[in-house]
């Protein structure tokens, strides 16, 4: 089986690399990538949509509809995840607590916890003891992160970033801290419910600023409709039209990312994990 | 050889990216671990996004983001201006000048800039495929919670078996 499997990748690689030979070279300004359709990308973006990061306007302008479903296939995965782990929930047959002024650990089992305290406290099975440095370096870090990733979706039209990268970098400040401390202190913070309700919100800014579009009478996704809302003239309108879906999208993938994460560290139960 | 070696080189990007995709294609025909195969099925679209970006790229061209100096002027502030300079004429040349190479300055030249669709394309790629890969996660470990493993020679004697 390995063998055949080694001679059929073996045969793959070397036919694409025979017809790769007749490709245009690497960085060739008149291959046929680069000379049919983003000329006018390059050419128009200005006075079309007054965004000078040509990657910007054609992601969430001229590729609009794109943007929107991809958005919506990352909603569709949090929601797969969610229904692939939490809904079968097993009840955990025990726990573990420790008294902080003894330093004792009792397992408990029952229906009935305890709940948390300072004097009295949840661990969990695999506990490994807080490192100090760690926890309070992440403390320190988390606010500038978030803050970068503001910048980042405010300043993607000017800059490289946008929505995706934002809400990434933003929803990877949450699983830091997370993973520094723990998945229930993390969870207290932004719950669940939080998570679902802002995927799913974020892909309604989306799709909702293209049907007030539709309201103002031009097609779907049109920004330059909401010039009589967003101030400035029709062009400008499709500039400011821009940033509010890239804060729909950060806002639904800043989301999904911590979703994701809170299932699949804790195989569903969001009780114990990471 | 000289000739071979420069052909070698100016298609280098398409090497890599085959490369590549043979070592995830191979993890996810040969490799018997459901997490290896999810492993190498990331390695592949890596592969993809590699040869997307790589496409974009053109010799002497700078990222996709104009250089830009503030809003383009309405077509009736233009003409006023144009008129405000010919009077400027009168006082000194080098204002006009300045003005010409202004407006040269503005003008986009294609060449100038890197390809931008395979960029937005793979931007969008990359985040979908770590959501993808979450619930590819997610289900390798409804896998394991069935069947309490993770090999699929072992999975498939439990399927016939049972």
């Amino acid at each position: 089986m390995k063998i055949l499997g080694k001679l059929t990748i073996l045969l793959c690689g070397v036919l694409l690399m025979v017809f790769a030979m007749e490709f245009p070279n690497w960085g060739d300004p008149e291959s046929p990538a680069s000379t049919h359709l983003s000329p006018y990308f390059i050419q128009h973006t200005m006075e079309d949509t007054a965004v000078p990061n040509i990657v910007t306007s054609v992601l969430a302008d001229y590729r609009g509809y794109d943007t929107m479903f991809e958005t919506t296939v990352i909603l569709t995965a949090g929601l797969a995840c969610f229904l692939l782990l939490r809904i079968e929930r097993k009840k955990i047959p025990h726990r573990y607590y420790r008294h902080e002024p003894t330093g004792v650990t009792l397992r408990m089992e029952g229906e009935k916890y305890p709940k948390n305290s300072a004097v009295f406290q949840r661990m969990d099975a695999n506990w490994v003891p807080y490192d100090f440095v760690i926890s309070r370096t992440c403390r320190l870090i988390i606010p500038f992160i978030q803050i970068f990733a503001l910048y980042v979706v405010a300043h993607g039209h000017h800059s490289p970033g946008g929505g995706f990268q934002g809400g990434v970098i933003m929803g990877a400040s949450v699983i830091l801290f997370a993973i520094s401390h723990n998945l229930r202190t993390s969870i207290k913070n932004f719950s669940e419910k939080t998570a679902a309700l802002f995927s799913v919100t974020g892909v309604f800014i989306y799709a909702g600023t293209g049907a007030l579009c539709l309201l103002f009478g031009e097609v779907f996704l049109n920004y330059s409709a909401l010039a009589p809302i967003l101030g400035g003239d029709r062009v400008m309108a499709r500039s400011h039209g821009i940033l509010v879906v890239e804060i729909g999208v950060a806002v639904a993938v800043t989301a999904v990312m911590i979703w994701i994460y809170y299932n699949l560290s804790s195989a569903g139960k969001q009780d114990e994990g990471l | 050889m000289e000739s071979i070696f420069s052909l070698v080189l100016a298609k280098a990007n398409y090497a890599a990216y085959i490369i590549l995709m043979m070592i995830g294609l191979y993890a996810m025909i040969a490799k018997n671990n459901l997490i290896k195969k999810i492993v190498g099925m990331s390695i592949f679209q890596t592969a993809v996004i590699l040869f997307y970006v790589s496409i974009g790229c053109k010799k002497g061209a700078t990222i996709p983001i104009l250089r830009h100096h503030g809003h383009p002027e309405p077509v009736g502030h233009a003409a006023e201006n144009a008129g405000a300079h010919a009077m400027d004429a009168a006082h000194g040349a080098e204002k006009v000048v300045a003005h010409a190479v202004d407006a040269a300055h503005n003008a986009v030249h294609v060449a100038d800039y890197i390809n931008p669709l395979p960029h937005v394309l793979m931007l969008t790629a990359i985040v979908v495929g770590v959501a993808t890969l979450g619930v590819a996660l997610a289900l390798a470990i409804r896998v394991y919670n069935t069947y309490g493993t993770l090999e699929e020679d072992e999975i498939n004697q439990q399927l016939r078996s049972g």
